[in-house]
C-alpha cells in the first residue's frame, strides 16, 4: 500500500514536469544541436546546403578580422564590466548601510536604472557621450580644450599586433562599459545590501573588542563573508556580458574599423546581411562554448555543494 | 544567518530574471535611434495583429516591406487605399518590419520563406538581391506573362528590365528608382563663397580645399552604419572606371587588386580627408543635416537624401540644397530600385498577381513615388506629380547609361557586399590601402565566380 503510493506519487510528479522536459528538449537542446549541425555545413547563400563543411565556417572565423576585434572587446568590455560592477555595486552598498537617512530613497534611485531595458539604456548613452552633441558641450562651456571622442575613438590602447588586429583595450569600449555599469550596478547594489545586513553585528564587536581597525574588519571578516555574492554576480554579469548584443546594436554598432563590435551583432549581421547561415551559427557555437566555461564549473561547484 | 543571506541571493536572482525577461520583451523593437522609428515599429506590430485577426479570409494580400520612414510609409499607405478601392474585395495587410536598414526585416522575411509561410509580396532591390538572392534559391515564380499581358517590355527601360531578369525569365516589378550617385551641397556655403558643384575628381579637391580654407567641413559622412562608407566608394568607383569598368568588377573580368582599382582607392582615400571628425557617430540622415544646417558643404547620398532634405526638413530643392552627378559620373546613373515579386507557394497567386500589374501601373507609380521622394521606373510617368530635383532626375534617367548600386545590393552577392563593407569600415579609420584591395579582391575570389 505504502510503496504503491509512493510510486503513484512518483508518476504523477513525471507527469507534471514532462511537458517543460519535452519544450525544453526541442526549443533549446534541439535546436543548440540544430545550430551546431548548420555550423558544420556549407549553407552559405540564401539556399540551404547541408553538406559536410567540416571546421572551414570555424577556420574563416578565427582568421577574421572583424571576429577577432570581436572577441578582443568581448574579452575587455567583460573585465571592466565585471570590476565596475563590483566596486560600484559594493561602494554604494556600503554607503545604503551605513544608517543614512532617506535609505529607501537612495535604494531606488540606484536600483531604477536595472527597470530599463538594455535598448533604451543604449540609446540614451547615445547621445549623452556623443563627441559633438553630448557631455562634451558641457566640458567645452567648462573651457576644456580637447574633449574625449568617447565611443568613436579608434583609439586601440597598449596595442600590440596579434593576428590579423591590434590586440589591446579598445577605448571606444569604455563608454559602452560606462553604459551597462549605470545600468546593472543597482543588481550588486542590492545583492551586496543583503549580504551586508546578514553579516551579524555581533561578528563586527568581537573583530573590534580584538583590536582589529575598520580596515582590518573589511579584509578579514565582511569581505570573506561576502564571497559567495560576489561569485554570483561575477557569473551573472559575466554570461551578460559574453553574450551582449542589444546595448551595443542600440547604442554604438559595430563601431569604425570595429572598435565596438562584438560576436552577437556580428552573428546578427553575417547571417541576415551576408546570408552566411553557418558562419552566423559557428559564431552561435563559439558564443555558447565561452558561457558554458563560466557557467559549467559553476554549477558542478554549487551541485557539489548541494549534496 | 546564513540561510537569509542565501534567500536574499535567491530573490535578488529572482529580480534579475524578471528585468531579463523585460528586456528581451523590449529589444524586439528593432531600432530605437530614435523616436519616430519606435512609434513605427508599433504600427507594424499592429498590422501583424490585425494579420492575425483576419487570417481565414481568403481574399487576403500581404505586403511585407521596411517601409516605415515618413515619406516611404505614407506612400506605402496611399498605394494600399487606391488598391483596395480598385478591389474592394481584397483586403491588403501591410507587414512592415522597422530598422537597421532593412537588415531586420530581412531576417524576418528569410525565417517565413525558409518555413514556407511567404508573404504575399515582398520588397526586394532589382539586381543581385533578386537574382542571386531568392530567385537562386528557387524561392519565386516569374512574371513574364504579366510583362507581356501588360506590353511593359518598353514601359521600362531595358537595362532596368535585365537586372530583373534570370535566365530569359523575369520575376519582379520595379516601382520606383533612386540615383545613387549624387552629391548634394549647401547652395549658401557655395554662393557665399563664390564656388560651383564639383563635376570631376580635380574640381571637387579644389572646391574641398577653398572650403578647408574657409572653416568648413567640405564633405559630410555618416558611417554610424557602414554601407555609407561603401556607398561613398561605389561612386568613386563608377567615376574611375566608367560603367563598363564597373561592371566587369561583378563578373570577375577585372580584378581588384589591378592598376586601375587601385586608381579608386587613391581618390577614395584622398576624399576622406575631407570627411567631419564625428563621422562614426552619425548615421547618414545626420550627415545630411549637416548640409542642411549648413555644418558641412556636400554630401554624398543616394537621393533619398532629396526626399529627406524636402519633406522632412521643409528645404526648397534648387534654393536651400542644390546637388550634381558625383565627380566624373556625368550621364551615369546608379540604380537603386525597389521591386516586389512572386513567391512560390503562396495561397492566392493570383491575387498577388493583380497586385503586381497595380504596382507596374502608371497610376500606382505615381502615387507612391512623390510620397516616397522617387521617381518612378516607368518611362511614360507623369513628370508634372514630381518636384524639381525629381523632374531633373527623371529627365536623367531616360538618357543616362544606368548601372547598379554595389551598397544596396543590385550588383554582386550579399555575401560580397557584406565583405566590401567590412573591408570598407576598417579602411576609413586604418587606410591602409594595401589591406583594403587585398579583402576586397578575397571577398571576390569567395563570392564572385
Amino acid at each position: 500500500m505504502n510503496t504503491n503510493r509512493a510510486g503513484s506519487d512518483r508518476w504523477i510528479s513525471l507527469l507534471f514536469i514532462l511537458p517543460s522536459i519535452i519544450a525544453i528538449a526541442i526549443f533549446v537542446y534541439g535546436f543548440i544541436s540544430w545550430t551546431g549541425y548548420v555550423s558544420f555545413s556549407n549553407w552559405n547563400t540564401l539556399t540551404p546546403d547541408f553538406s559536410f563543411a567540416g571546421l572551414q565556417n570555424y577556420a574563416f572565423l578565427l582568421q577574421d578580422y572583424r571576429f577577432q576585434s570581436g572577441m578582443r572587446n568581448t574579452l575587455f568590455f567583460t573585465i571592466f564590466f565585471i570590476f565596475g560592477v563590483l566596486f560600484m555595486g559594493f561602494m554604494l552598498a556600503t554607503f545604503i548601510d551605513s544608517n543614512i537617512k532617506q535609505e529607501w530613497f537612495f535604494r531606488n534611485v540606484f536600483l531604477f536604472p536595472m527597470a530599463l531595458s538594455f535598448v533604451v539604456t543604449g540609446v540614451v548613452w547615445q547621445w549623452l557621450l556623443n563627441p559633438s552633441t553630448g557631455v562634451n558641450i558641457l566640458f567645452a562651456m567648462l573651457g576644456f580644450d580637447s574633449v574625449p571622442a568617447w565611443y568613436t575613438s579608434t583609439t586601440i590602447a597598449f596595442g600590440f599586433p596579434v593576428g590579423s588586429i591590434e590586440f589591446g583595450l579598445p577605448v571606444a569600449m569604455l563608454s559602452v562599459v560606462i553604459a551597462a555599469v549605470w545600468q546593472m550596478t543597482g543588481f550588486s547594489l542590492a545583492m551586496y545590501l543583503a549580504g551586508l545586513r546578514a553579516i551579524p553585528d555581533e561578528i563586527k564587536e568581537a573583530a573590534r573588542m580584538d583590536g582589529a581597525t575598520e580596515f582590518q574588519i573589511y579584509r578579514k571578516v565582511i569581505f570573506p563573508m561576502l564571497l559567495p555574492i560576489t561569485v554570483s554576480i561575477v557569473i551573472i554579469m559575466g554570461h551578460m556580458s559574453l553574450k551582449i548584443f542589444d546595448l551595443i546594436y542600440a547604442m554604438t554598432g559595430s563601431g569604425a574599423n570595429f572598435v565596438t563590435d562584438v560576436p552577437g551583432v556580428y552573428m546578427f549581421e553575417t547571417t541576415f546581411r551576408a546570408n552566411f547561415f553557418a558562419n552566423g551559427a559557428a559564431i552561435a557555437m563559439i558564443m555558447l562554448a565561452l558561457v558554458a566555461v563560466i557557467m559549467v564549473p559553476y554549477l558542478i561547484s554549487a551541485r557539489k555543494g548541494e549534496s | 544567518m546564513k540561510k537569509s543571506l542565501w534567500l536574499s541571493v535567491i530573490f535578488g536572482s529572482l529580480v534579475f530574471t524578471a528585468a531579463c525577461g523585460g528586456e528581451e520583451m523590449n529589444s524586439i523593437d528593432p531600432d530605437a535611434e530614435d523616436p519616430a522609428d519606435a512609434e513605427e515599429t508599433n504600427e507594424g506590430n499592429e498590422a501583424n495583429e490585425a494579420n492575425n485577426e483576419a487570417s481565414g479570409d481568403g481574399e487576403e494580400l500581404e505586403i511585407f516591406s521596411w517601409w516605415t520612414g515618413a515619406g516611404e510609409e505614407a506612400g506605402l499607405l496611399a498605394i494600399i487605399d487606391l488598391f483596395e478601392e480598385e478591389n474592394p474585395d481584397v483586403e491588403v495587410v501591410n507587414a512592415a518590419v522597422a530598422g537597421g536598414a532593412g537588415t531586420n526585416a530581412q531576417a524576418v522575411l528569410a525565417s517565413r520563406m525558409q518555413g514556407n509561410d511567404p508573404p504575399g509580396t515582398f520588397q526586394i532591390h532589382g539586381g543581385a538581391a533578386l537574382n542571386t538572392g531568392w530567385v537562386e534559391a528557387g524561392r519565386m515564380e516569374p512574371v513574364t506573362d504579366i510583362y507581356e499581358e501588360e506590353e511593359w517590355m518598353d514601359k521600362f527601360p531595358e537595362d532596368l528590365i535585365d537586372m530583373v531578369t534570370t535566365d530569359d525569365e523575369i520575376y519582379s516589378v520595379p516601382v520606383n528608382i533612386h540615383r545613387s550617385n549624387v552629391v548634394f551641397y549647401n547652395t549658401g556655403i557655395f554662393e557665399e563663397h563664390g564656388l560651383e558643384a564639383p563635376t570631376t575628381f580635380d574640381e571637387f579637391y579644389e572646391v574641398a580645399d577653398e572650403l578647408e580654407e574657409a572653416g568648413v567641413t567640405p564633405l559630410a559622412l555618416g558611417d554610424r552604419e557602414s554601407w555609407t562608407s561603401l556607398h561613398l566608394l561605389e561612386t568613386v568607383m563608377l567615376g574611375v572606371l566608367g560603367p563598363e569598368g564597373y561592371n566587369d568588377l561583378w563578373t570577375g573580368d577585372l580584378a581588384f587588386d589591378s592598376p586601375e582599382f587601385e586608381e579608386v582607392i587613391d581618390e577614395f582615400d584622398r576624399m576622406l580627408d575631407y570627411i567631419n571628425d564625428d563621422h562614426a557617430a552619425r548615421n547618414w540622415q545626420d550627415a545630411a543635416q549637416m548640409v542642411a544646417e549648413g555644418d558641412a558643404a556636400m554630401n554624398i547620398m543616394g537621393d533619398w537624401a532629396a526626399g529627406y532634405f524636402a519633406t522632412d526638413l521643409g528645404l526648397e530643392p534648387n534654393e536651400d540644397f542644390g546637388w550634381a552627378a558625383t565627380p566624373d559620373t556625368e550621364g551615369m546613373f546608379m540604380v537603386v530600385t525597389d521591386n516586389f515579386g512572386l513567391p512560390s507557394g503562396v495561397d492566392n497567386p493570383e491575387t498577388v498577381k493583380d497586385f503586381l500589374r497595380f504596382l507596374g501601373s502608371v497610376e500606382a507609380q505615381d502615387t507612391f513615388n512623390p510620397l516616397k521622394g522617387s521617381i518612378p521606373a516607368r518611362v511614360d510617368a507623369d513628370p508634372e506629380e514630381y518636384n524639381e530635383y525629381g523632374q531633373s532626375t527623371i529627365e536623367d534617367f531616360q538618357e543616362a547609361v544606368l548601372t547598379p548600386s554595389l551598397a544596396h545590393n543590385s550588383a554582386a552577392p550579399a555575401g560580397f557586399v557584406s565583405q566590401a563593407d567590412q573591408a570598407v569600415n576598417v579602411f576609413v579609420s586604418s587606410r591602409d590601402k594595401e589591406q583594403v584591395i587585398q579583402s576586397l579582391q578575397q571577398a571576390q575570389d569567395d563570392n564572385i565566380e
